[in-house]
């Protein structure tokens, strides 16, 4: 998919909401956490919905490096490494208590094994499947409606 | 493509092969005048005098003439790959077989594209310049050809190629052979010989009362009257590229001395200029700098390495690209050695990002303008090739020069041409020449688009080409309720950039087929519709 920012910020959100959620819902009672699963939903839903409505600034940023780009694209490798630095950022604000609604206190093992069990779902429907249910999705930057 | 050029007609006798690429033995001072064509007799079963003057035609006109009619809901005029992706949108939107014709002169979809990846040095084992998922035989573009090469070749390369390209690999591509055996299964799939009538396709005009006629031409002796027709609400245009030219030096070489041996263009069959450099030393000179350059470069830089051959080439660029270009820091494209570098034929975005947004709100010269900046000749960066030229620069057997030939002359059975450089003139001697500039005619070169142009109300787009809609509608062929469209390389120009690509086809056939729904035509494929279509695809059961 080659992305447009309204698409970008269109496909993170739906993603993150239809996938994100599915991953969370299954990952949840895995992670190795001492509290009550309603509470690790609890802040794991919370952190899903950080990494998205985050992710819309980090799109912007991406929209503007992407315009050094002569292709004006957003290879492959990118929309995986850049779990790096968000990954990165949510954990500092989780740390700094800078996230509204946590209830439990989320280990940074927990924290690697949701966040990372997401990101690599949501990249890899992203790369592929996403365009068997939506076969405008790819050809209008990311929209999804 | 689909028909000959006008003038050069044989229209009761089809071309033995798929003869796609017509050249221009005369250019025409002006293409738009020919020379009228008399009428048959009424009853005939041919064209007569008042058909071919009249713009708009009646059943009676037809009937007059002795031409059969037959009824049909839509014909694609073509059957190359723009027709098979368009048929194929529409196969899986849920139009059966006997609602669609496809006139063609090919055999096979694929055939003219098979030809001339053949002829311009990309055997079924090399890999074409198109994307991952790029797919014609899959809309969906899932699985993407490198996961089904991964999968079927139980390799994890492909899937590795696309991760990290194009930073730290060269864009992945598919195999020509891959991509002809995926069209090959889509095409029975969906029943294309059901819907393929050969024959030659001679024009296409308005009904009076609404939609249009197709005349054609079928297989000498196949069918009583010289002429049938088809009477469509719906047509489709997607006859290929309206011809090749040589550059003009080179045509008037080999027009004066009727060598067709020296001077041979990358897009016809030229497979002796390699077999003599395997049995002496010569000097080939290629011209153009896009992919079919680097093809051929890359061909005769393979053979010297394989056989210990003493090939020398000189590599003629018109614009010679030495470095990054572009107006700003926004919209730089690499370059390096004569080469424009970029991926595929235009910057990715064209086709379906920033870059397809933004041209399709441009009008007029805004966006010939566009189309100047990101367009150009250009050559994907491959790391092969690199190192290949490199040896040859360093070893002084792959010299480049920037300039323009104004003459060529036969000296002790050399061509000499003179190049004129920034420099001055310089004489530089081959055996060979290769033209790979791919130059393209105009679409009035074409006869079915010549008489589109010439009766059928359609207009240019900025660049020369039929003017479509963002629907690729042709703007001025409406006929009542009818509609005509146009999909490929004869519609560049328009709204959408990439036309003459797998991609850009199905970009075109989702335009078509979702304008087609919204006139009833057919249902729109929504979400439940393409993921039941992908399980048939996925199991290869009929649409």
């Amino acid at each position: 998919m080659l992305p447009t920012l309204g698409g970008r910020i269109q496909t993170r959100l739906f993603l993150l909401a239809v996938v994100g959620g599915i991953v969370t819902l299954i990952v949840g009672p895995l992670l190795p956490l001492s509290v009550p699963l309603h509470v690790v939903y609890r802040d794991t839903f919370v952190i899903l919905a950080a990494v998205a409505v985050i992710g819309i600034a980090w799109e912007c940023l991406y929209h503007f490096l992407m315009q050094w780009r002569w292709e004006k694209d957003w290879p492959t490798l990118f929309g995986l490494l850049t779990a790096i630095p968000e990954g990165l950022l949510i954990w500092f604000l989780l740390k700094k208590n800078a996230i509204p609604g946590i209830t439990g206190a989320v280990t940074w093992q927990a924290y690697v094994i949701d966040f990372g069990a997401v990101w690599l779902a949501v990249w890899l429907v992203a790369n592929g499947p996403m365009r068997v249910p939506y076969i405008r999705w790819r050809f209008h930057g990311g929209r999804v409606v | 493509m689909t028909d000959q050029p006008a003038g050069a007609a044989q229209e009761t006798a089809l071309p033995p092969q798929p003869e796609t690429v017509q050249y221009m033995r005369n250019p025409p001072e002006v293409p738009a005048q020919r020379i009228a064509e008399p009428g048959a007799p009424p009853g005939s079963g041919d064209l007569t005098d008042e058909m071919l003057r009249s713009d708009q035609w009646t059943d009676q006109m037809l009937q007059t003439a002795g031409i059969p009619v037959t009824d049909v809901p839509l014909v694609s005029l073509g059957g190359g790959i723009g027709s098979f992706v368009t048929v194929d949108y529409l196969r899986v939107a849920g139009v059966s077989t006997d609602r669609i014709k496809v006139l063609s002169n090919l055999d096979f979809a694929w055939q003219t594209y098979e030809y001339l990846t053949r002829v311009s040095q990309i055997p079924k084992p090399e890999r074409i310049r198109s994307d991952s998922a790029s797919r014609p035989d899959n809309l969906w573009g899932f699985p993407s050809y490198a996961l089904a090469e991964a999968v079927t070749e139980r390799k994890l390369a492909p899937l590795w190629q696309v991760l990290v390209e194009p930073i730290f690999d060269d864009y992945y591509t598919p195999k020509a052979g891959r991509v002809f055996a995926g069209l090959e299964r889509e095409s029975k799939r969906i029943g294309w010989n059901q819907m393929l009538v050969k024959g030659q396709i001679r024009m296409v005009r308005k009904r009076q009362g609404g939609g249009y006629f197709v005349i054609l031409t079928p297989m000498a002796g196949s069918t009583p009257t010289k002429r049938v027709a088809y009477r469509a609400e719906y047509v489709h245009i997607a006859v290929g590229y309206p011809g090749l030219k040589y550059l003009p030096e080179l045509q008037d070489f080999r027009t004066e001395h009727q060598d067709f041996h020296h001077v041979v263009s990358a897009y016809e069959l030229h497979e002796h200029v390699y077999e003599a450099a395997r049995t002496k030393h010569v000097v080939v000179m290629l011209r153009g700098g896009g992919i079919v350059a680097s093809r051929v470069l890359q061909r005769l830089m393979d053979d010297r390495e394989k056989y210990g051959l003493s090939t020398e080439i000189v590599h003629l660029f018109r614009t010679f690209i030495s470095s990054s270009h572009g107006p700003n820091a926004w919209n730089r494209r690499k370059g390096a050695n004569g080469f424009a570098y970029q991926g595929f034929n235009y910057p990715k975005s064209v086709w379906g990002g920033q870059l397809k947004s933004e041209m399709r709100r441009l009008e007029g010269q805004q966006r010939a303008d566009k189309y100047k900046l990101m367009g150009g000749t250009n050559t994907p960066y491959r790391r092969r090739w690199q190192a290949q030229m490199k040896d040859g620069r360093d070893h002084g057997w792959y010299r480049t020069m920037s300039g323009t030939v104004d003459q060529m002359r036969l000296d002790h059975g050399k061509i000499v041409s003179c190049v004129k450089t920034q420099q001055g003139v310089v004489e530089v001697a081959a055996d060979y020449i290769i033209d790979c500039t791919g130059l393209e005619a105009d679409i009035a070169e074409h006869r079915v688009l010549a008489d589109l142009l010439q009766h059928s109300g359609v207009g240019r787009n900025p660049v020369g080409r039929l003017d479509v809609e963002r629907t690729f509608e042709l703007r001025g062929a409406g006929s009542g309720p009818g509609v005509m469209y146009a999909s490929g390389a004869t519609t560049l120009g328009g709204y959408f950039p990439g036309v003459d690509t797998f991609l850009g086809l199905q970009v075109a056939a989702q335009e078509i087929a979702d304008d087609l729904a919204r006139r009833g035509f057919c249902r729109r494929i929504g979400t439940f519709r393409s993921i039941r279509q992908w399980l048939r695809w996925a199991r290869n059961k009929q649409p």
